[in-house]
């Protein structure tokens, strides 16, 4: 990783446009310095691990929660009696509320670790290292 | 049903403290910033009590009680959908939109593309949805406040109509935000109250309960099953699908992550949301048994045919008129805090959108665009109040449902497109949208919900579409459109789409 970013340090500094904007610091950023940011490895390796939880995950909470209305539309399984009179029914509705306050606290600790990668590249595009 | 002093009582500290927030934050809405964001002040806390007094509906409260109460599982769907739905606000939608956006939904869409003709598409789509919801709300308002307080419908909307002007045209989103603050802890603390008053009648033993449910319905053991009220299985699973990812598209809910000032605190205050919106809907279970096993379904039938009326009669049953006071002031602050955030989404689409940005091409100054918001206000409150007041005898319940279902096939696609899709172009955005839009609107128009051969609904005859819930086509149908429209259009601005992923992923301004 670091000599990762010290390569894109390098070949950043050499090139015009982030000559000028280190020159000045909190500079309006330009088009080119969003495509720049855009293809930097540190960025596509905040969004490859963004999206290696997000698409995953969302695809797991969406089949979940759809099994349920495919369950009872179509099939019994969901009738049978659990605990006294209380069916399989509630117990896998009340899974699907578990399921999201479960996914929504573990995104929150993944989300600061992805806050933390963002900061680094801001603090490099505001101190004109892009 | 008369009203006590006690009842009056509830409802006018409602009304003054509502008006006494107003008052205060008149006094810091200075400039469009303030009077559609707040001026991005809020906190995470803050805003997440916002958004669940945005989200909790009268639907919600009195429909879902009323729903569980004579239907059992089958009304249980609906909080299950509601709920799961802020997963897909969590990790698709909320933190992009608040670095992209300003102050709507159109803002964030145009962050891509832009043109006129993407954001007056937005704003098409937001004020259909606004207006849907709105009159849903306010008919269902009127009904209710009719029957609470024993005055003239009329006079009942008329009521909640000037209430939500007063609010949205003074205090703009701050009071909004503090009317929907003040009524989601009041809420909580009814549903509190009475989920508690009805395990100790059983109690405190789940199982009690249940066995207790098993004999005390017209429904028999089936009431603890799925299937009392929904036997088409598509249908169902098309309403499932209207839930889960309509509540990403709600322009109400949308505009309140303008409310804070960077996507890390929009993120807490989706947690906070999801954590109270949860624990509600778990209670909406005990709200229901409640109604059914200490009300019964004749006696609530009786009072509205709908179950709206469950959770009060509940309230009365369980802890006489004081009790149901509280909770009939609490369904009207629901009801109030809900349409003022209406009021607000709908003025920004026709205010910000439409005169600022499409007409005046952004041209405006900031006293031009204050005016512009509170005549905006003014306009889609009259408007409103007009549409509910003609639409009193109207089955309007299904428009709710309609407004999910326009967000999830119109608004979602767009949203998720232009963050994640690279190759996603003007013809693409303009696609969705209006096959999301009119999809939905043309399928409702032929269904059961608006036919019915037996003269109990608006029109006579037997409905061409056979779903009362269109999203199963309609959602797939905007995805398809925005692709196809993507395909065929010009060639996507691969450095616009730099620019907006950096954006949306970082918060880099």
């Amino acid at each position: 990783m670091d000599h990762k970013l010290e390569s894109v340090l390098n070949s950043a500094k050499n090139s015009d446009f982030s000559e000028k904007t280190s020159k000045k610091r909190d500079k309006k950023i330009t088009a080119d310095d969003y495509v720049a940011i855009a293809g930097s490895p540190e960025f596509k390796s905040l969004v490859k691990k963004k999206n290696s939880f997000l698409v995953p995950v969302s695809i797991f909470f969406l089949l979940f929660y759809f099994t349920l209305p495919i369950l009872t539309s179509f099939t019994d399984v969901l009738s049978v009696k659990v605990i006294g009179d209380i069916t399989l029914v509630w117990i896998f509705a009340l899974a699907q509320f578990i399921m999201t306050w479960t996914l929504c606290m573990i995104y929150v600790n993944k989300a600061n670790k992805f806050d933390k990668e963002a900061e680094s590249i801001i603090e490099k595009v505001k101190g004109g290292d892009f | 049903m008369g009203m006590s002093i006690v009842g009056i009582s509830f409802f006018v500290a409602i009304v003054g403290l509502t008006l006494f927030v107003t008052y205060l934050a008149s006094k810091q809405t200075n400039s469009a910033s303030e009077f559609y964001t707040a001026g991005g002040g809020l906190t995470g806390w803050q805003n997440g009590i916002a958004i669940a007094g945005d989200y909790l509906s009268a639907a919600s409260f009195l429909g879902i009680a009323g729903a569980i109460a004579l239907f059992g599982f089958d009304g249980f769907f609906y909080s299950i959908g509601y709920l799961v739905a802020y997963l897909v606000v969590l990790y698709i939608v909320a933190e992009p939109l608040r670095n992209l956006g300003r102050y709507t939904l159109a803002d964030m869409i145009t962050a891509r593309f832009d043109q006129k003709k993407v954001r007056g598409a937005a704003a098409v789509s937001t004020i259909t949805i606004v207006l849907f919801y709105m009159i849903a709300q306010l008919v269902g308002a009127g009904g209710l406040i009719q029957l609470l307080l024993g005055i003239d419908y009329w006079v009942a909307v008329l009521l909640v109509g000037v209430m939500m002007t007063i609010y949205v045209l003074w205090g703009g989103m701050a009071a909004t935000s503090w009317v929907q603050i003040i009524k989601a802890v009041l809420l909580m603390i009814g549903t509190v109250i009475i989920s508690v008053m009805v395990l100790w009648k059983f109690n405190f033993n789940i199982i009690e309960m249940f066995n207790t449910m098993k004999t005390a319905t017209p429904h028999g053991e089936g009431y603890l099953n799925a299937g009392a009220k929904y036997s088409n299985g598509i249908d169902t699973m098309s309403m499932m699908i209207a839930l889960v990812l309509g509540t990403a598209g709600l322009p109400h809910i949308l505009m309140r992550f303008f409310t804070v000032k960077d996507a890390k605190t929009a993120r807490s205050s989706v947690v906070y949301a999801t954590w109270i919106v949860g624990i509600f809907y778990i209670l909406t279970i005990f709200l229901g048994f409640g109604a059914a096993a200490f009300v019964g379904s004749e006696k609530i039938i009786d009072a509205n045919a709908a179950g709206n009326m469950a959770a009060p009669l509940l309230a009365q049953a369980l802890g006489g008129d004081m009790l149901m006071s509280f909770i009939c002031a609490v369904a009207f602050a629901t009801i109030l805090a809900v349409v003022a955030g209406l009021v607000l989404s709908g003025a920004s689409a026709f205010a910000h959108d439409i005169y600022g940005q499409i007409i005046k091409k952004g041209k405006v100054t900031e006293k031009e665009q204050m005016k512009a918001a509170r005549l905006a206000s003014i306009g889609v409150s009259v408007f409103s109040i007009i549409l509910a007041l003609g639409a009193q005898t109207m089955n309007v319940a299904f428009l709710v449902s309609l407004a999910f279902c326009i967000a999830a096939s119109a608004n979602l696609p767009v949203i998720i497109y232009t963050i994640y899709y690279k190759k996603f172009n003007t013809t693409g955005a303009l696609a969705a949208m209006i096959t999301g839009l009119v999809s939905a609107l043309v399928l409702v128009v032929l269904s059961p919900n608006l036919w019915n051969p037996d003269g109990s609904a608006i029109f006579t005859g037997t409905a061409l579409f056979p779903l009362t819930n269109p999203a199963i086509i309609s959602v797939p149908l905007g995805f398809l459109a925005g692709w196809i429209g993507s395909l065929v259009g010009a060639k996507s601005d691969a450095r616009k789409y730099a620019e907006v992923t950096v954006k949306a992923n970082t918060g880099l301004k």
